[in-house]
């Protein structure tokens, strides 16, 4: 009866899980999707309470309340500009469950493991381990406490594969030998110390592909350890979140039309900066303007899109562009947006941040479907966006990025690029579009920048207050 | 083989053909909140952790579950709160 009770709440689970997924198909049938999710979650842990081996509640309840008191607070604080480093270490979080529960079963069923389970069990510590420290050396890197540079040695793949090499073997290894106690807490460590150098060469501007590639990761795990205590939900819930990380990692490896392989052995740094030093050549003439004479274009302009990217996050500018988005509409100039797959530093980071400053989410516009309107658009307003932006993708085999797809604001009639300073950017490759006659940079700050253009066009326009 | 794995097995393709469909449906607009969504979702591993914290398996198995259900309440409690959040922004403005 009670066993029942317990598969029947699983099943219930499963089920609202898919439902919740696929209500995130439409902005509009999300929040409901997610609260199926939820009711889901909440079965699940009643039924699992009625389990028979669950003699004591005193670890349960602390646990319960201790995550509770640290979750609650962390969704409601953390700011929408922080979510990369967020979903980072929730993916270390989730891996050191599975983590836990691998050690802990393996403790309880040695010596006499079968040899599947044994299987389940080194997947899901190997991977597990691994996603907690390559998740924490994301989240050190996104929170910029370690380098965003990456750290690269001489002969470092052949260190990494062997590495997971001689992980691998052990693994197989304790498939026919469960009782070798040593053997699995050395695998343990060794996927503890592999997660730490895997990400170490991977730089700040690859992390959409890391942080996806992690969240898959974490989902195999914790269908490992849906296979060692036969729990099918465990089963489903891991392979759902299994295949929505590859997804995303494959749309943001195409979007930057690299490889896997690339974006993990690559260390897109170095290769980068071998390329400055021969495309540097010839100095081209570089046109600046002021925050007036870009107020000036905007009155003129009948059609504005803007291109925001990671540095629109770091100088969290995007209140200051939804303020100029206001004052456009009201001298019925459209406005739209193109987001690039991989702005930011993690997939959908601008249409979150954008979204948080009450931007109308159809204006939020993918990238194939906006490009064709680049030609008929009279201003483009570039922010802090800089390789998703390069012509040196399509025009130059030499570059680095080259042939990986982006937005073509060098077709609209006037470019504006907002930018610090004219240092290149993080990938270190000199910008083509910044020289381009159509553009016009503006230097400073983008939030001080959006702000000035916006109090100026005011003015112009004599509308008074943008509110 | 047993028939509890061969069962898994299946449940494991389908679940991944499944999710591969629905996941592909989600439009890149909402893929920080799916994100953070199945984040929330893969924290069911709290199941396995609340099993492992209250069987009373000795102290250091407790100690370990208990590690295990509070990184695993983190992830439910706050990547559900924290993916509504985030919804709750995406309006559409006529």
């Amino acid at each position: 009866m009670r066993e029942t009770a317990i598969e029947l709440a699983y099943l219930a689970a499963a089920g609202l899980f898919i439902l919740g997924l696929s209500g995130l198909s439409h902005p509009d049938r999300a929040r409901r999707g997610i609260l199926y999710a939820e009711i889901g979650m909440l079965l699940a842990v009643l039924g699992t309470l009625l389990h028979h081996d669950i003699v004591r509640y005193d670890w349960i309840l602390a646990g319960l309340f201790l995550g509770s008191a640290i979750g609650v607070p962390m969704a409601y604080l953390v700011p929408m500009t922080a979510m990369p480093q967020r979903i980072a270490l929730s993916h270390a979080g989730g891996a050191l469950a599975a983590t836990l529960v691998g050690v802990t079963e393996y403790m309880k069923m040695a010596p006499d493991i079968a040899p599947f389970t044994m299987f389940a069990l080194g997947f899901e510590v190997l991977f597990g381990a691994l996603t907690v420290t390559g998740s924490l050396m994301a989240f050190g890197k996104l929170q910029e406490l370690i380098t965003g540079v990456p750290i690269t040695y001489k002969g470092q793949n052949a260190v990494n594969i062997s590495l997971f090499i001689v992980a691998a073997s052990i693994g197989i290894f304790l498939i026919f030998n469960p009782s070798q106690g040593v053997l699995f807490y050395i695998l343990v460590g060794l996927a503890l110390v592999l997660g730490v150098f895997f990400v170490m060469p991977i730089g700040g501007a690859d992390m959409p592909t890391v942080i996806s590639l992690l969240n898959s990761y974490a989902g195999l795990a914790g269908s490992a350890t849906g296979f060692v205590l036969s729990n099918n939900v465990l089963i489903i819930a891991g392979a759902l979140d299994g295949a929505s990380g590859l997804i995303l990692s494959i749309i943001m490896c195409k979007a930057m039309n690299r490889s896997f392989t690339n974006v993990i052995f690559g260390a897109f740094g170095q290769t980068a900066t071998v390329a400055v030093e021969t495309t540097t050549a010839p100095k081209a003439v570089v046109r600046s303007g002021t925050p007036f004479d870009a107020a000036q274009l905007f009155r003129q302009a009948k059609s504005v899109i803007v291109v925001p990217g990671y540095g629109m996050a770091v100088a969290q500018a995007q209140h200051a562009v939804r303020q100029l988005e206001v004052l456009l509409d009201q001298q019925k100039t459209s406005v739209k947006y193109a987001v690039h797959p991989v702005a930011g530093r993690m997939p959908g980071h601008m249409n979150v941040l954008l979204a948080e400053a009450n931007v109308s989410y159809d204006r939020l516009i993918d990238m194939e479907e906006i490009n064709p309107e680049f030609e008929h658009t009279d201003v483009c307003l570039v922010i802090g966006a800089n390789d998703v932006v390069n012509p040196a993708a399509k025009t130059d085999p030499a570059s680095p990025i080259y042939g990986m797809p982006i937005l073509d604001v060098d077709r609209a009639k006037t470019v504006i690029v907002l930018k610090r300073s004219m240092n290149p950017g993080f990938a270190g490759i000199d910008n083509a579009l910044f020289v381009c006659p159509n553009t016009m940079m503006v230097f400073g700050d983008a939030k001080a920048t959006v702000t000035k253009i916006a109090e100026v066009l005011t003015a112009l326009n004599g509308t008074g207050s943008a509110e | 083989m047993s028939l509890e794995i061969e069962m898994g097995m299946y449940i494991f393709m389908l679940a991944a053909f499944v999710g591969y469909r629905v996941i592909s449906e989600v439009p890149p607009l909402l893929h920080t909140p799916l994100m953070s969504g199945t984040n929330a979702i893969s924290g069911i591993s709290l199941v396995g952790s609340l099993v492992v914290s209250g069987s009373d398996h000795g102290l250091l198995a407790s100690i370990l579950g208990f590690i295990a259900v509070t990184c695993a309440t983190i992830n439910v409690v706050g990547g559900f709160l924290m993916t509504d959040r985030m919804l709750k922004m995406f309006k559409k403005t006529p």
